[in-house]
């Protein structure tokens, strides 16, 4: 992939990561990569972390802080 | 060859001894599925003789089906002619694919099948054609519900049989997973048309053709002790299923129809994560391994990404390009819902009864009728 990484932060769901980016673990393994782009947690429920498998959705993580906890 | 009658197929017999190409591992299910799968096994220079009276006879089955979504002869007559543009359904002359008669007979049919999908799924409006308006319309309409599922009675409680059951049914459109799709790319632009190829290189592997999508189930199918060709259970498959492949491919061979695709696919990413954890939980509950399960432990990873892009850019990218495809987007969206509701509902509710949700294949000679 050319230019640079991009990091799209999808509202109420995850980060989409497109672009050449390091993944690693905080003691620094590196995180294996499956595909070109991947989407990372945020909502902290994934049983794949740190990838998204959608569990965002049944628990109705809000991206905008504002409205959490009106899902 | 003169007649034209109307209670058998003339043309099928005259020429049954001396076929040019192999059967299909699968039967017909009514006279214009019988008479299409007699005429692809002579070349098409035969067709005056193999297709007498096969418009007349179409003609007749259109008119009369009032449920085209559960109706067998046609679906499988369908799933044929499309499968002459795929390839690898019925070994037949490849000049089929663009004979004038099968185009003219799968145009006919797909005519009627999309006024009766735009009478009989509920209509949604999207309100706002920009791509966060989209995906928001998208992702509320295929929300998780609480309710039981096919995929929750598959991950508690499914037999051996009932998992194999499911895969052969899954198999009419996995094993030519993301193929509908791919027709539409070069009938989109800019931000849907990168969008598609985004998801469909991830579909077909990213450059390893052991990580296709396709290759992936036909290997779960492999270690379930299925085989692995295309089309060998098609005759377990009932109409509503053949139905729900048939309608991406006509929504993808259709440029016209390339708003349905958009809507469509993003449906099918959006409605993937979850339940495909369930399948593989199912599947390890029965103690089967990656083989088996990598391929839904695949698609939990994969569509979690592609949920996103087939919303945001892919959906609604085209939205934002042309609005007027809005209406078509919220369609396909909603057909896809619908549709494989009711096919998912069907198996559900057969397992429940403690029936097998597989057809019965008939006898050629016994006439179709509907399985309501």
């Amino acid at each position: 992939m050319t230019g640079e990484a991009q990091i799209v932060a999808c509202i109420d769901g995850p980060l989409l990561v497109r672009g050449d980016v390091e993944l690693l673990s905080s003691t620094g393994e590196p995180v294996e990569r499956n595909r070109r782009t991947v989407a990372l947690c945020r909502c902290g429920v994934s049983m794949i972390k740190p990838f998204c498998d959608g569990s965002h959705k049944l628990v109705g993580f809000r991206s905008d802080p504002s409205e959490a906890g009106d899902s | 060859m003169t007649s034209t009658d109307l209670s058998s197929s003339p043309a099928a017999e005259a020429v049954s001894d001396e076929s040019a190409y192999q059967a299909p591992p699968f039967g017909s299910r009514g006279p214009v599925s019988e008479q299409l799968l007699a005429a692809l096994r002579r070349p098409t220079e035969d067709a005056e003789l193999t297709l007498s009276g096969f418009a007349e006879r179409l003609e007749l089955a259109i008119d009369d089906s009032d449920d085209m979504l559960r109706d067998d002869d046609l679906q499988l007559t369908l799933l044929i002619l499309h499968g002459l543009h795929y390839g690898s359904v019925v070994d037949s002359d490849d000049e089929w694919e663009w004979h004038p008669r099968m185009v003219a007979a799968r145009v006919a049919i797909e005519r009627e099948f999309e006024a009766q999908l735009r009478e009989r799924v509920p209509s949604v409006h999207f309100p706002d054609p920009t791509p966060e308006g989209v995906a928001a319309a998208l992702f509320e309409l295929t929300k998780p519900g609480p309710g039981p599922s096919a995929a929750r009675f598959m991950a508690k409680k499914a037999t051996e049989e009932q998992v194999r059951e499911y895969v052969k049914l899954r198999s009419v459109y996995t094993l030519k997973e993301a193929d509908a799709q791919t027709w539409s790319i070069p009938r989109l632009n800019g931000r849907a048309k990168a969008a598609m190829v985004e998801i469909q290189a991830d579909e077909y592997g990213g450059g390893r053709p052991e990580r296709m999508h396709s290759t992936i189930f036909a290997r779960t199918m492999r270690a379930l002790g299925l085989d692995d060709a295309y089309g060998t259970y098609i005759d377990e498959v009932p109409a509503l299923t053949l139905a729900s492949f048939n309608m991406m491919g006509m929504f993808g061979l259709n440029r016209r129809l390339r708003g349905a695709t958009a809507g469509h696919y993003a449906v099918y990413e959006m409605t993937s994560s979850i339940p495909n954890r369930l399948l593989g939980d199912g599947f390890r509950r029965l103690g089967y391994g990656d083989e088996v399960t990598d391929y839904f432990d695949e698609h939990v990873e994969a569509d979690a990404v592609h949920e996103q892009i087939a919303g945001r850019d892919l959906a609604g990218g085209l939205a934002e390009q042309e609005p007027e495809l809005l209406a078509d987007i919220a369609f396909g969206a909603s057909a896809a819902m619908t549709v494989d509701g009711w096919a998912a509902d069907d198996v559900l509710q057969a397992w429940l009864a403690g029936r097998s949700p597989l057809r019965v294949p008939r006898t050629q000679s016994e006439s179709p009728e509907k399985s309501e």
